[in-house]
């Protein structure tokens, strides 16, 4: 692909680089993701108390940013077409496109589950106090069992997913000593 | 002798058919076909739980609906929210104090009519060892071979001191409890 000389004068124009709006979503998405993830974790091992029912509220809200954000991320994406890789063996290109894909997959799957499971458990979702949500499901306990499990296990499955993305990156940057990097840190030297 | 104790079975068997008679008019509320709830709300959240143990009476009748009464005792350790971490918060002291006060009641003083589907009932409502007078506008519905009496009482939680006031920023003080309660038909 990379000796196609048309790729290569893509490549030396403008599009050595993700556009402005595609780098602040990628890294705006990832803040709130690391922020729901921490959140998830402790807020579902403290004692009964008015802060963990403030929190339980914040993860669903910044679990909903990260739906809306990433549902605009994607629109952006298959409207915008991204710079080229750089030059790598096709499995390391296959395999960064697949991971791509599921990484978008769970910035969607991941907060729709925990809105399910809210809902089921009799949890409707008032979005930062402001805006009520519709219920995806009615209220159920037994429904609301397997979405909490399936919300956890998709919660695992992004760590595994995002610190794949995150090792492939620093091999790239520190390994490889590819471009890699710079076209979603534009303000790399 | 043998007519006597005929005539002894048989006053028993009247008076058994008659005690049963009186049984049958006062059998209460049907609890399976019946649902009182308290709705709060969390962060703006609504939040409906039931209420799993209740009982009561309610007499109404459509040709004096003034002189309809209702009678009912909830036990407020069978508030259900789902959860047994949240469950064992809302019987403590600061909430609904569940080991000290058991139940919570309502006992009507009067009532008045309003239409030939609604009227109003007026009487004491005891949460925790207190008692408000309270008015709730109550709706008759068709409920099979039975009536049924739906409303919603709106109760201040800072009237009837429940609730730790720490909360208060993230648990509004209205609480609306909703009831659909279903007289047992006296065919049953
Ligand atoms: C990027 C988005 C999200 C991430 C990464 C995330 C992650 C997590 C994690 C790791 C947990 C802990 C699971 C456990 O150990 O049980 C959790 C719990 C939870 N999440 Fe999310 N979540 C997200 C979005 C949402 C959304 C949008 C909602 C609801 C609207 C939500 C509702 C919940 C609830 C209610 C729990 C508590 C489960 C329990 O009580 O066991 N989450 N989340």
């Amino acid at each position: 692909m990379s000796s196609n000389p048309h790729a290569s004068t893509i490549v030396a124009g403008s599009q050595t680089h993700y556009t402005r709006t595609a780098v602040g979503l990628h890294w705006l998405i990832a803040a709130l993701i690391v922020v729901a993830l921490v959140m998830g974790w402790t807020m579902t091992d403290m004692a009964v108390s008015p802060q963990k029912l403030k929190i339980y509220n914040w993860h669903k809200w910044v679990g909903i940013t990260v739906l809306w954000l990433a549902a605009l991320r994607i629109l952006w994406r298959v409207t915008h077409r991204p710079p080229d890789m750089v030059t790598m063996p096709a499995w390391q290109r296959i395999a960064a496109h697949a991971l791509h894909g599921v990484l978008y997959l769970l910035m969607l799957a991941q907060p729709i589950s925990g809105w399910i499971y809210s809902n089921a458990a009799g949890f409707p979702i008032v979005y930062l106090r402001l805006i009520p949500l519709p219920n995806l499901v009615a209220k159920n306990p037994q429904l609301a069992e397997t979405w909490q499990e399936i919300h956890e296990t998709l919660g695992l499955v992004l760590v595994i997913v995002v610190v794949l993305h995150l090792l492939a990156a620093l091999k790239h940057a520190f390994i490889d000593k590819d471009d890699t990097m710079r076209r979603i840190l534009r303000w790399l030297p | 002798m043998k007519r006597a104790t005929m005539k002894r079975a048989a006053l028993l068997v009247l008076g058994c058919a008659a005690l049963s008679l009186v049984l049958a008019e006062d059998a209460g509320i049907d609890l399976p076909h019946s649902k009182i709830s308290a709705t709060f709300k969390q962060e703006s959240v609504p939040v409906e739980a039931p209420f799993k143990k209740f009982s009561g009476h309610i007499r109404y009748d459509a040709s004096n609906p003034a002189g309809a009464t209702a009678s009912i005792d909830i036990e407020t350790g069978s508030f259900d929210l789902g959860d047994p971490s949240y469950n064992a918060e809302i019987r403590k002291q600061a909430w609904f104090d569940s080991g000290s006060y058991p139940f919570a009641s309502f006992r009507s003083t009067s009532a008045k009519a309003i239409s030939p589907t609604r009227f109003e009932v007026t009487g004491s409502l005891y949460i925790k060892g207190r008692s408000l007078t309270v008015t709730v506008p109550v709706t008759i519905v068709a409920a099979g071979l039975s009536t049924a009496f739906d409303g919603t009482l709106p109760v201040s939680r800072k009237a009837f001191g429940i609730g730790d006031p720490s909360w208060n920023d993230v648990i509004e003080d209205q609480v609306n409890v909703r009831f659909h309660l279903v007289n047992a038909s006296p065919s049953n």
